[in-house]
């Protein structure tokens, strides 16, 4: 009798595999395929939800109110990863072939180590991966990286920007000599990638530089900043990701540290951050090429037609103009825009990862577009080329109140000139390792 | 606590011999036809087979079926339990790239072996306390291992030739000239590694030493009372094992990923291996196929119905959230169901093929 | 010295929060002889829980209470299609079982409750108190004095009432205890929802301090070498592994830090618990099995 159902029970579980394997499609002919690796569970969801809310709510946006890009529509199809880096490598993988007629134009890694996971696959492949704000920072250099993007801001500009906020607060650059800025990262490639711009700035500038890690998940950091109140820094830093972040700025409390000296970086500056920090967190700033806030004329455009009418992915529309739901807007313009550039020199047609790459070189959006496409403020000008793959390196400063994120400066920009120089060398090593001939960029 | 552990169901008829009357001879002939073909199939499926099933799917499922050989071999047939076999893994593709990277001249199959045996001495000394140490605790020792394992290559910027982001990568995969980049030749590698592999574990557990292990893993104590060395056949298991997990986490990170990190190898993908035996079978040669095969493709499955079925009705987050739950449910109830495996739920329906249509 | 003392005892009132979590892995493989590996979720679903009912309205006390009441709810389900069906299986399977019951719990909690982070407010504010010119953590010692009243509420509860009794006589000998007549079921099932409040009580804490998010099922990674260092079979050892482990690793990362270039945390309780079994495989506090042929 056992035996029967389980029989039963393989023959349906067969049967379900070959339908499941043959399933429907999805994107029509002139329409273009956007794979998505999402994370919507496990431990970054908190982060994930709003992302991809900002994501879907732009693409149906253009789609259902502007008929598409000149007239191609997006056919976005999401993949849960969990943030796993390999589950994006198999999302990779099964869908760098295209789908129904449309090949793949970019490849959103939507994670640091992923970017690094794949950079290999991407140019082999010819899909661009675009990594705003993350990826891998030598990748700036298009010359030797043509298929990876680490759009507006990459480490080293992060970590430059932090230093200039720091100086505008002291009063100047002169100011910063015999300082001490103390970075406490997370123990991992991502907290690290910030080491050497700082380590730079430090020689440039005269403070003193002082590098604290914490391992992940970062969840008890009383030796950190027992060691920090010891050192006694004038500023600190924080490069940590996940629970890290909220248990750092709790302990700095905890340890009397004033909050509203500490800086986080990109990732350590979501409303997930500081909400379980509580009142300790009132004070604490954080760098925002994406600011977070609803008072955008993007967002009042969204709340028209998508919010109001309830075709928003947001489950809770609480999140509309979140900081993490304001990323995912500028991927999307940042995609769409480019895909603009590359119907532009190739057709109105679904495009491939070749033509993608061409069109993210040729990227420029400068004031009156931003206001155009009601991202002013919100998105910086940008000029993306073949040789400089992040194209804007500027971010401004928000500082959270207690109950949301409030604009303190305007954009300020990191010096790429400094840190250029070491992005090539690394860049210049890379393509040694790999055996890589640098491209002409001027000839692109 | 301990209890005889139902007959292993694998090649040799033990099972047939023990619970069926079936002619045990049948039994063996009857195998060796199918086995053939399929070998001969797995070696030609490069030539019809389309780029993403190969690269996609073949290729994580033969390496994941390698890794389930590996602790087959320490938990199903010698009995101590390990959930540490993400970083023995970790221990083999970390130990060949510092190898490719380091001395170059080696040909990539002999780094690759190498790397194995490095793993095989670093679970050799995580086998050290089996001596004084059983069942839950030793797997307690494991879990140890594992987060220590996944810590080190983690830290120690070495590990990783000093790249900023902390991952591995091969330099170049090529042997004898021939460039192994390509879907086809990644496959081709790993297919060579996994065949050669599964002949010599076909091998052990037929011989002396696997009728030890199997001993050790039904009653130790009488193993020893018997004359078998108890502790020398028990750091033998931990050697092979990681020795297999070692290859196959050196595959997995060059032949599949293309490359990896301390994460590549974490808990979950130790936990991963453990539901491949124990789904598929622990004590068997087949079960491991079996049960990778289920592993990597039932959350494609799940993903895939649930996309084709719900997608656009369902919260995106929620239907992940259920696919969880529906796996986390699964695992409980072949645990309870069918505690050997899929081999043995696959075997009886063989036998019961075997006499149709005289009786289903 | 001074910042030795501190150091030492800011480790060892850390070292509490760690205990609070291994006491609730002690409780059921007392019980039921199950690593818990589910332990870990089921904390992230009490505290989840607690906050979404607080948060939609209920005070304080009613969450408390209906959250209660959901554990033990959750125990009876997890007594009956979980353990019952497994009764006499192997403890790798068992461990596989809850293994799976982790991947359940975790999708029902992000299923139905969300992935938002939530903050959680108990009262403590957790800033620095001085005494003696030493500083200590308020909250960490609100933590402390938290941990010593559960060991003494359960400590009542084992040897003061019938129950307690009847567990006792189940972890020391099942077979004897069903030979008294005992109800395994009603034992785990009260087992699994004792161990599902502790479980409540340090997700509480811990979640007050990080917030109440999906990565606090990761502070069971903590408790494993508690729980080697102390035993899997006593209370008093998950107490002594917590202070143990958590006073080691932070005089290890202030005084060994510097010198491996810090962040050895997570390390060096996993080393400090290898080590362990290495020279005392049951822990400090457990019982050493004798294997019969």
């Amino acid at each position: 009798m056992l035996h029967t159902n389980k029989r039963r029970a393989l023959a349906l579980l067969a049967a379900a595999a070959v339908a499941a394997f043959s399933g429907a499609a999805q994107a029509a002919a002139n329409e273009q395929f956007i794979p998505l690796p999402t994370y919507r569970v496990g431990p970054y969801a908190s982060s994930g939800l709003p992302w991809w809310g900002g994501l879907l709510d732009y693409y149906r946006y253009i789609n259902e109110v502007e008929g598409g890009v000149d007239g191609v529509k997006l056919a976005y199809k999401e993949f849960e990863t969990e943030w796993n880096t390999d589950r994006v490598v198999e999302v990779y993988e099964r869908v760098k072939g295209g789908q129904n007629g449309s090949p793949v134009a970019f490849f959103f890694t939507h994670s640091t180590p992923a970017s690094y996971a794949l950079i290999e696959k991407g140019a082999a492949d010819k899909i661009p991966l675009i990594d705003p704000a993350g990826g891998r920072t030598e990748s700036t250099d298009g010359a030797v990286f043509p298929y990876a993007f680490p759009l507006l801001l990459n480490y080293y500009s992060q970590a430059s920007v932090g230093i200039n906020f720091i100086a505008q607060r002291e009063g100047g650059f002169d100011k910063l000599k015999g300082k001490k800025i103390a970075t406490v990262y997370h123990d991992s490639p991502y907290g690290r990638e910030t080491q050497a711009a700082i380590e730079l700035l430090a020689k440039k500038y005269g403070f003193e530089n002082i590098q604290i890690p914490v391992a992940d998940p970062g969840n008890e950091q009383s030796p950190q900043w027992r060691q920090v109140r010891e050192a006694k820094p004038d500023w600190v830093f924080l490069r940590t990701w996940g629970v890290s972040t909220p248990v750092a700025i709790k302990t700095a409390a905890r340890f009397g540290f004033p909050v509203d000296h500490i800086i986080g970086d990109v990732w350590a500056g979501s409303e997930a951050d500081v909400i379980p920090a509580a009142a300790a967190a009132k004070g604490y700033k954080a760098l925002a090429p994406f600011p977070g806030g609803t008072d955008f004329e993007i967002h009042k455009r969204l709340r028209k037609s998508i919010i109001d009418k309830g075709l928003s992915d947001l489950k809770d529309t609480k999140f509309f103009g979140s900081v993490y739901y304001n990323i995912g807007l500028i991927n999307a313009v940042l995609s769409v825009e480019a895909l603009r550039v590359g119907h532009k020199k190739f057709g109105n047609r679904a495009l491939n990862g070749e033509e993608a790459r061409w069109a993210f070189e040729h990227l420029e959006i400068n004031e009156a577009r931003l206001k155009q496409i009601g991202f002013q403020g919100l998105l910086q000008k940008l000029k993306i080329t073949a040789a400089d793959h992040e194209g804007g390196g500027a971010a401004r400063v928000q500082e959270w109140d207690g109950s949301r994120w409030k604009l303190v400066t305007d954009w300020i920009q990191a010096d790429r000139g400094t840190l250029r120089p070491l992005i090539d060398a690394k860049a210049a090593a890379y393509a040694k390792e790999k055996g890589i001939t640098p491209r002409d960029t001027a000839k692109e | 606590m301990s209890q005889l552990l139902a007959p292993p169901a694998d090649f040799t008829g033990l099972s047939a011999l023990l619970n069926h009357p079936a002619p045990i001879v049948l039994h063996q002939r009857r195998w060796h036809g199918p086995l053939v073909a399929l070998v001969l199939a797995a070696v030609l499926l490069p030539t019809v087979a389309n780029e993403y099933w190969l690269s996609a799917i073949l290729v994580p499922f033969l390496i994941l079926s390698l890794s389930g050989l590996g602790l087959n071999l320490l938990t199903g047939y010698t009995g101590q339990t390990s959930v540490g076999s993400a970083g023995f893994m970790a221990v083999g593709a970390f130990a060949t790239y510092a190898l490719l990277v380091r001395v170059p001249v080696l040909p990539l199959p002999v780094s690759i072996l190498l790397g194995g045996l490095i793993a095989a001495a670093v679970g050799l000394l995580f086998g050290v306390p089996s001596g004084r140490i059983k069942g839950f605790y030793l797997m307690v020792t494991s879990l140890a291992a594992q987060f220590f394992l996944e810590w080190v290559f983690s830290k120690f910027p070495w590990f990783y030739n000093y790249g900023s982001s902390g991952t591995i990568s091969a330099p170049h995969l090529e042997v004898a000239g021939f460039n192994l980049n390509t879907p086809a030749g990644k496959y081709g590698l790993v297919l060579v590694f996994v065949l050669a592999l599964t002949w010599v574990a076909v091998n052990l557990v037929r011989s002396q030493t696997g009728r030890n292990w199997m001993a050790i893993r039904d009653m130790d104590t009488a193993a020893a009372v018997v004359g078998i060395p108890v502790y020398r056949y028990k750091l033998l298991a931990f050697a092979v094992s990681s020795f297999y997990l070692g290859i196959a986490g050196a595959l997995w990170a060059f032949a599949y990923l293309g490359s990896a990190s301390a994460q590549s190898f974490g808990i979950t993908r130790s936990f991963q291996i453990l539901f491949i035996i124990i789904i598929g079978g622990m004590g068997s040669i087949a079960g491991n196929f079996v049960g990778a095969a289920f592993i990597s493709l039932l959350p494609l499955l799940l993903d895939t119905l649930g996309q084709n079925l719900f997608a656009g009705h369902v919260d995106a987050g929620l239907l992940q959230n259920i696919q969880k739950v529906i796996f986390g449910g699964l695992i409980i109830w072949f645990l309870i169901k069918e505690p050997d495996g899929l081999v043995r739920i696959l075997s009886s329906i063989k036998e019961r093929l075997a006499l149709w249509p005289l009786r289903l | 010295m001074g910042l030795f003392l501190e150091t030492l005892i800011g480790g060892l009132l850390a070292g509490t929060m760690y205990s609070l979590v291994a006491i609730g892995f002690v409780l059921i493989y007392k019980a039921s002889g199950v690593f818990n590996y589910a332990q870990g979720s089921l904390l992230l679903f009490a505290a989840l829980t607690f906050v979404t009912l607080h948060e939609k309205g209920l005070s304080f006390p009613a969450a408390l209470a209906a959250t209660v009441v959901v554990l033990i709810a959750a125990a009876l389900l997890i007594e009956r299609w979980v353990l019952r069906p497994l009764a006499n299986r192997t403890q790798i399977t068992l461990f596989m079982a809850t293994l799976g019951l982790s991947f359940v719990v975790e999708g029902i909690s992000q299923g139905l409750m969300g992935a938002e982070v939530h903050s959680l407010d108990l009262g403590i504010d957790d800033v620095p108190v001085f005494i003696g010119g030493l500083m200590f953590s308020q909250f960490d010692a609100v933590a402390a004095a938290t941990a010593a009243v559960l060991v003494t509420v359960l400590a009542l509860l084992f040897n003061k009432t019938r129950i307690g009794v009847s567990l006792r006589a189940v972890a020391d000998d099942t077979r004897a205890a069903l030979s008294l007549g005992i109800n395994l079921n009603r034992i785990w099932q009260i087992v699994w929802a004792v161990a599902g409040v502790v479980g409540l009580v340090a997700g509480m804490l811990w979640g007050a301090r990080q917030g109440v998010q999906f990565s606090l099922s990761f502070v069971v990674l903590k408790a494993l070498p508690v729980l080697i260092i102390g035993g899997f079979t006593s209370i008093g050892g998950a107490i002594a592994g917590g202070l143990i482990v958590g006073a080691s690793e932070t005089l290890a990362e202030a005084y060994l830090g510097p010198y491996i270039g810090g962040g050895i945390t997570p390390w060096f309780a996993y080393f400090l618990a290898i080590a362990f079994l290495y020279v005392r495989p049951a822990g400090l506090f457990g019982e050493r099995t004798i294997d019969r042929v």
